[in-house]
């Protein structure tokens, strides 16, 4: 089956290099069946020959030679591999998409977009790198568009491409491209998020996603969708203090024993003083072993075998840090989660929580719940819906150890599990250490208002306050009991 | 055994360059979820297929856990219709890594006489490969099964979990997959439940051949071309030098030089012409090629959503 496209310049990825010199590209794709996801994707799939001629033909056999005006098979088809969903013409999950270029490999979680799929969108967006936002050119921004660009940031991506697509269908009008990039530019500067590409595209005909389109858009001198993604930098913990969750405990003769496990933070060389939480034991580095050699150095992602210079307890579950950049340690953490399953999150419920190795007893408090169409957090303490995007308190049995999900990607990380079915019903990002009911951002102080009723009400209305109602004790009284409780305050 | 420090650094290991930072991150992930999920169950086996996926997973493996021996057994699921050189070979691994081996042989083959020819594949395998591996994992009490399934490999894959969930019965439910978040994986199951753990879900055909290449890992003869008699049957090249091999009318019996993309039951696998002899040839000729690996598996082929039938019946 060749590809009757207009772009018929030499394939990308005709003999692929010896070795690849970066890591793989992991990235997500955001937006509808209407955006031309499927189409996008399997364009990129075909442009870089990751399909082969019998999936090809397999895709002929099922869609009974439907193809569309350029010869090319249903990507849909390609993309939608499982029966059940074939059946309902719809997408329900996340897949895993890889295609390479000379240049790098890509891993795509290709997900659904519709609101009901928050959770699928979170499931992906927790691994990648990098963001491919769709929006159809004629549709322009949509609710959907700012509601994918919050969930990617919320789950720690910093690299936005947005793909103003069937520009061929806007005349590949340069004025319309600048108008929906500007608009998508304020949305993702109002998120944080600098770092953005926006490309007007034709999936359908392949432009400027594997190949040029300076033919039908003279007008854009910027890169293709591939130029962008093969130089997108790859996310990781390397300048933060160092962590190795131990995942096992290696003791193959009496005279070795190692502790193994990812690094996923910062690095280690032999003579570093190291902690290990939560039982707070200082050891120092002896070796670093890996089945190639014995390294004088790992950094963050390396799976070794770490051997200290003593004998200390150390199980599966621990974190092995370095001494001077420790993590946060406490029975109390506030956390941002989403909430994955139809039974919800239930508030006061205890699950189990697993990070990294580690696997705990946990109580969840809902505090406040993200709005996706305002993007404004509302106080909220009854349970959460699935797809719900929630602030909540976790309050531990045992002392709990995480980094903030901002500076560390895997130890700021979680999943929550229910008890009773076992299933996982919510993913989680930890915000820091709760100290106590004075809350985390106000140290020891607190502060004692005597105030009127009404001012009280208004204040209580406030975002401010709303954002962190569950901070704040509140009695209503008397003008004279206030009184009297307030000059006992000063004996 | 006994290993002190002398030893670490006496290994013998050719001098070979440091691996390529893409594949260092395939192995480094790979090596991740092989800890994970030893450490977290209490009954692990991998499943070993002897063809070059299971031989990349058994090298990770032997890293994963390095300088201790493998601390689990390897399962192979053997239907008495596996090419010679594939036991020969297996049998080979086995020593030369001190490898504990469960094989076995669901006994109603040889007791019903169930053949690839006499039953159809679709049932041959059922039986042989899909009921076995459900017998032999139900004899060993195995909590967690590693396999070396690639999401690339086939499109009911594409979302396959790393820790994917079976139930008692081994069945699995694509509809109700356990969310999978960052690199933290839910091995968290009721007696008699599994999971089946894929270290190299996402790697792809090209990755594991220059990961083979690149860390010199031992493969079976059958990868590599060589003058083969085989005949042309449904489209398909199908070795005809096992004394059980019976021509069909108007088959002709031929000899060329073929190799194998795949390895399986021989009745059921398809061979390629080729005069690759060499990795690097091998590798050159893949990365040409414009037909996908499982081209050569009759058992895709019986219907639009094949494999996904038998992944939810137990098949791995």
């Amino acid at each position: 089956m060749s590809s009757t496209a207009a772009n018929v310049a030499a394939p990308a990825a005709e003999l692929a290099p010896a070795s690849k010199d970066s890591r793989p590209l992991r990235l997500i794709t955001c937006g509808s069946v209407d955006d031309g996801k499927s189409t996008l994707i399997g364009r990129l799939l075909w442009d870089t020959k990751a399909v082969k001629e019998d999936q090809a033909a397999a895709l002929n056999r099922d869609s009974s030679g439907k193809q569309n005006d350029l010869g090319l098979p249903d990507f849909a088809l390609l993309l939608d591999g499982l029966q059940a969903e074939r059946e309902q013409g719809i997408t329900i999950d996340v897949a895993y998409r890889y295609f390479s270029t000379d240049k790098r490999s890509f891993i795509v979680a290709d997900t659904p977009g519709h609101e009901q799929y928050t959770r699928n969108m979170a499931t992906g967006a927790s691994t990648a790198d990098l963001a491919v936002l769709l929006v159809d050119a004629r549709a322009g921004i949509l609710e959907q568009t700012r509601r994918h660009a919050t969930i990617a940031t919320l789950m720690g991506i910093r690299q936005f491409v947005l793909a103003v697509n069937k520009i061929d269908l806007m005349d590949y009008s340069q004025a319309r491209f600048d108008e929906i990039a500007a608009e998508f530019r304020e949305i993702a500067l109002s998120l944080g998020v600098k770092q953005i590409t926006a490309i007007p595209v034709s999936a359908l005909k392949g432009e400027n996603v594997v190949y040029d389109g300076k033919a039908s858009m003279p007008w854009y001198k910027g890169p293709t969708l591939v130029e962008v993604l093969e130089l997108a930098t790859v996310r990781s913990a390397q300048t933060v203090g160092f962590r190795l969750p131990v995942q096992r405990v290696s003791r193959p003769g009496e005279s070795f024993r190692g502790y193994q496990g990812t690094v996923a933070g910062g690095s280690v060389k032999p003579g570093d003083s190291v902690v290990i939480l939560p039982s707070g034991m200082v050891a120092n580095v002896k070796q670093i072993v890996t089945f190639d050699l014995v390294r004088n150095a790992a950094v963050a992602g390396d799976a070794i075998t770490l051997v200290l210079d003593r004998q200390v307890d150390v199980s599966r579950g621990d974190l092995i840090a370095s001494i001077d950049a420790q993590p946060q340690a406490g029975r109390a953490f506030d956390a941002q989660i989403v909430a994955l399953q139809a039974e919800g999150i239930q508030p006061g419920k205890r699950y189990w929580l697993k990070s990294g190795a580690r696997r705990q007893r946990v109580q969840v408090q809902p505090a406040s719940q993200l709005d996706l169409k305002t993007g404004k957090w509302e106080a909220h303490k009854e349970a959460f819906a699935m797809n719900a995007i929630g602030k909540v308190h976790l309050n531990f049995d045992e002392q709990a150890i995480f980094d903030p999900y901002e500076l560390n990607r895997h130890t700021g990380a979680f999943i929550l599990i229910d008890p009773d079915t076992n299933n996982t019903v919510a993913g989680g990002m930890i915000q820091g250490k709760r100290a106590g009911v004075s809350g985390l951002h106000s140290g020891d102080e607190r502060v004692i208002l005597s105030l009127p009723a009404d001012l009280a009400d208004q204040l209580l209305a406030s975002e401010a306050l709303a954002e962190r109602r569950d901070e704040v004790d509140i009695r209503r009284t008397n003008p004279g009991r206030a009184a009297e409780l307030l000059s006992g305050l000063d004996d | 055994m006994h290993i002190s420090e002398f030893d670490l650094h006496t290994q013998d290991k050719p001098n070979k360059p440091p691996l390529d930072p893409h594949l260092k991150a395939l192995e480094n992930e790979a090596i991740h979820i092989f800890r994970e999920a030893a450490g977290e169950f209490e009954r692990p086996v991998m499943l070993y297929s002897i063809g070059k996926d299971s031989s990349v997973l058994l090298h990770v493996a032997r890293k994963a856990f390095y300088p201790g021996r493998i601390p689990f057994p390897l399962l192979h699921v053997n239907t008495g219709w596996k090419f010679p050189e594939m036991i020969e070979f297996r049998d080979e691994m086995v020593r030369r890594f001190d490898l504990d081996l469960v094989s076995h042989t669901n006994p109603r083959g040889p007791a019903e006489n169930i053949t690839p020819f006499t039953h159809g594949s679709a049932l041959y395998t059922d039986i042989m490969k899909t009921e076995a591996l459900r017998q032999a994992l139900d004899a060993g009490q195995y909590d967690v099964a590693f396999g070396g399934a690639r999401r690339d490999e086939e499109a009911s894959r594409a979302k396959e979990r790393i820790y994917s969930f079976r139930t008692p019965d081994h069945r699995w439910d694509p509809r109700n997959q356990r969310p999978e978040l960052w690199n933290v994986y839910n091995g968290m199951i009721r007696k008699g439940e599994s999971v089946r753990a894929f270290p190299l879900s996402n790697w792809t055909e090209v990755d594991i051949w220059r990961y083979i290449q690149a860390e010199n890992i031992p493969l079976t003869p059958l990868y590599y071309a060589k003058k083969r008699k085989f005949v042309e049957r449904d489209g398909m090249l199908i070795w005809a030098e096992d004394p059980r091999f019976e021509a069909l009318p108007g088959e002709q019996i031929q000899e060329d030089y073929i190799r194998f993309r795949t390895l399986g039951c021989w009745p059921l696998t398809g061979a390629i012409k080729s005069h690759a002899t060499t990795l690097d040839e091998v590798i050159a000729e893949l990365e040409i090629a414009t037909v996908s690996e499982r081209q050569g598996r009759a058992i895709d082929k019986d219907q639009a959503g094949s494999m996904e039938k038998k992944k939810r019946e137990g098949y791995f």
